[in-house]
């Protein structure tokens, strides 16, 4: 079963207030998240991962008359944003859990772990040859 | 060496010999053919066919023609099934020679010159976009299937076979001829050609998409591309000044990203780790290129690189040249990234206060302003000038608006370090104004 790991980052407090930590606090945290990946490829459960870019020109487009792009935004009052995410391929969801888990303990200034929220989805899939 | 060496050995010889042959084979059928699209899609086939037969069959003893009778035998097949479809029989009589004997096959090959230069123009027509241009160069001159040109730009490769088929759709309606562009035109075309293979260097060189700095395969699909092109015009100083920028920035790669993947910039990279032959061989081609008499940006680009790379220490660099390199180049061709460049060639050669002047026009500039690059060059120049503040300021302005993840880590890091210094040199004073918490 495949899932969707969405990792939020509160805004308000400026992504985590990366900009006052440390740079080796800093490149702590790079060196967990690419070990992170390399374990998920490693057991078969990557699947895909994708940061985002900072939030500063995101948009919301909805189509206007004659399917004219109407753009809103960016929203500097929102409280959190999607960072990134990852996509895994699990035989449960206990164990999506265990990887999300791992994720939110990334470390933060001084090594402590962040407890980050993560959203955990499942994402949907055709229906089983079976069912049809 | 273990059976498996043996056999990844081979099958890496058969990769770089289908690669080889993979214009060749297409050019002939084209020809004989006429239809560049299905003739495209045959040696696709072929070449699929082969890399799944040969490791185990073995090569045959005449590669060429057999690649040749297998897409001549798809293309047939394909045609077939098409005039089935539709129901019209005309075109039977066109394509019922398919079949040849063998002996034909090699001087049908061999009759004609090397059809990679019009593949190439054709495949770098204008009428296509460069994203298009890039995945038809790598498949029909290149010889990569489309999942391998998939896996190297991250795309599922369902929407490469796509993109593909409409960058030929494109050519069928723009009416592309397969020859060689006439004389007047054939100057822009060669820009647009080598303008294609250079962006399929910078995309293996710093890849726009995903979280690693450089895919290494497609730097050199461009660096085979563009020697190919250059030993067939051996003297048009662009293509050799190309090829020398290629060399000569490639031969940096593995001093370019730390053990985390990290950006390592030019001023901090372990010079011991660069490539000395590709420097001495890139050295040459551009001193080669430099004095044909025609002057272009490729040169003076590669010229740089070569600058660089020719010193064994930052301090030995020769800045100054550097600088006036720029300068030509700035007259040759409207980039501002050449103004940027030349902004920090100022800084380095008058002081960073004249680099920062340098940059000023950038604001008023569209293309420019807004972009990391300026606020990434500013805060390099305004540390240079001794002002972390804004340093820090712009650092994290261009972390912010950079897409590419290891150049906003790279930035943010550079941000967090002078800050960190900062807090150091006034936390005594800082302290001092702190409110009793």
């Amino acid at each position: 079963m495949r899932y969707i790991l969405m990792m939020h980052a509160p805004r308000a407090t400026g992504d985590y207030q990366i900009n006052s930590w440390s740079p080796e606090d800093f490149q702590a945290h790079i060196a967990f998240m690419r070990q992170f990946n390399r374990d998920l490829v490693e057991s078969g459960e990557f699947v895909g991962a994708q940061g985002l870019a900072a939030p500063g020109e995101a948009k919301l487009v909805r189509a206007g008359k004659g399917g004219v792009p109407i753009t809103d935004g960016p929203f500097a009052e929102s409280k959190e944003f999607l960072a990134g995410y990852w996509i895994i391929e699990v035989d449960s969801p206990e164990r999506a859990y265990e990887i999300a888990a791992k994720a939110s303990v990334a470390p933060g200034p001084g090594g402590v772990p962040l407890y980050m929220p993560i959203e955990v989805r499942q994402v949907m899939s055709a229906p089983m040859p079976a069912d049809t | 060496m273990t059976r498996d060496d043996t056999a990844d050995s081979t099958s890496s010889t058969i990769g770089h010999l289908l690669r080889d042959l993979a214009p060749q084979v297409l050019g002939a059928l084209t020809r004989r053919h006429g239809d560049f699209a299905d003739a495209e899609d045959a040696v696709q086939d072929a070449l699929i066919a082969a890399a799944a037969q040969w490791p185990n069959d073995g090569i045959p003893d005449n590669p060429r023609g057999w690649l040749y009778q297998v897409a001549t035998r798809r293309l047939t097949d394909h045609l077939r099934s098409e005039i089935a479809r539709r129901r019209r029989e005309d075109v039977v009589a066109a394509e019922s020679s398919g079949d040849d004997a063998t002996t034909t096959v090699d001087a049908e090959l061999d009759a004609e010159q090397d059809d990679t230069l019009i593949l190439l123009f054709m495949c770098c027509h204008p009428a296509l976009t460069p994203a298009s241009a890039i995945s038809l160069t790598l498949r029909a001159v290149g010889g990569l299937t489309t999942a391998e040109i998939a896996n190297a730009f991250l795309v599922p490769e369902a929407t490469m076979a796509q993109r593909i088929s409409r960058a030929k759709g494109s050519i069928k309606t723009s009416e592309v001829a397969f020859r060689l562009p006439n004389e007047e035109e054939r100057a822009e075309r060669l820009s647009a050609v080598l303008h294609i293979l250079y962006l399929i260097f910078s995309e293996g060189y710093a890849s726009s998409v995903g979280p690693d700095l450089q895919r290494t395969d497609l730097a050199n699909e461009a660096i085979r591309l563009t020697r190919t092109v250059h030993h067939l015009l051996p003297n048009v100083g662009e293509v050799t000044g190309l090829l020398a920028l290629m060399l000569l920035t490639d031969a940096r790669r593995s001093a370019r990203t730390g053990p985390n993947g990290e950006l390592i910039p030019l001023d901090e990279q372990d010079r011991s780790l660069w490539d000395q032959q590709l420097i001495a061989d890139g050295g040459a081609l551009v001193s080669r290129a430099l004095s044909t008499g025609s002057i272009g940006p490729y040169q003076l680009q590669a010229a740089v690189a070569a600058l660089h790379d020719e010193a064994a220490r930052v301090e030995d660099t020769d800045w100054p040249q550097i600088f006036a390199l720029y300068g030509l180049l700035e007259r040759m061709s409207d980039n501002p990234m050449v103004t940027l460049n030349r902004a920090i060639a100022a800084a380095m050669v008058h002081g960073p206060a004249v680099g920062l002047e340098y940059l000023q026009p950038l604001d008023a500039d569209a293309r420019m302003s807004g972009h990391y690059r300026l606020d990434a060059v500013r805060g390099h120049l305004y540390e240079m000038a001794g002002d972390p503040e804004r340093a820090v300021a712009h650092y994290r302005a261009a972390a912010e608006r950079t897409t590419s993840i290891p150049e906003r880590n790279y930035l943010t890091t550079k941000a967090a370090r002078l800050a960190a210094e900062q807090r150091k040199v006034s936390a005594p004073t800082a302290s001092v104004d702190m409110p009793n918490a």
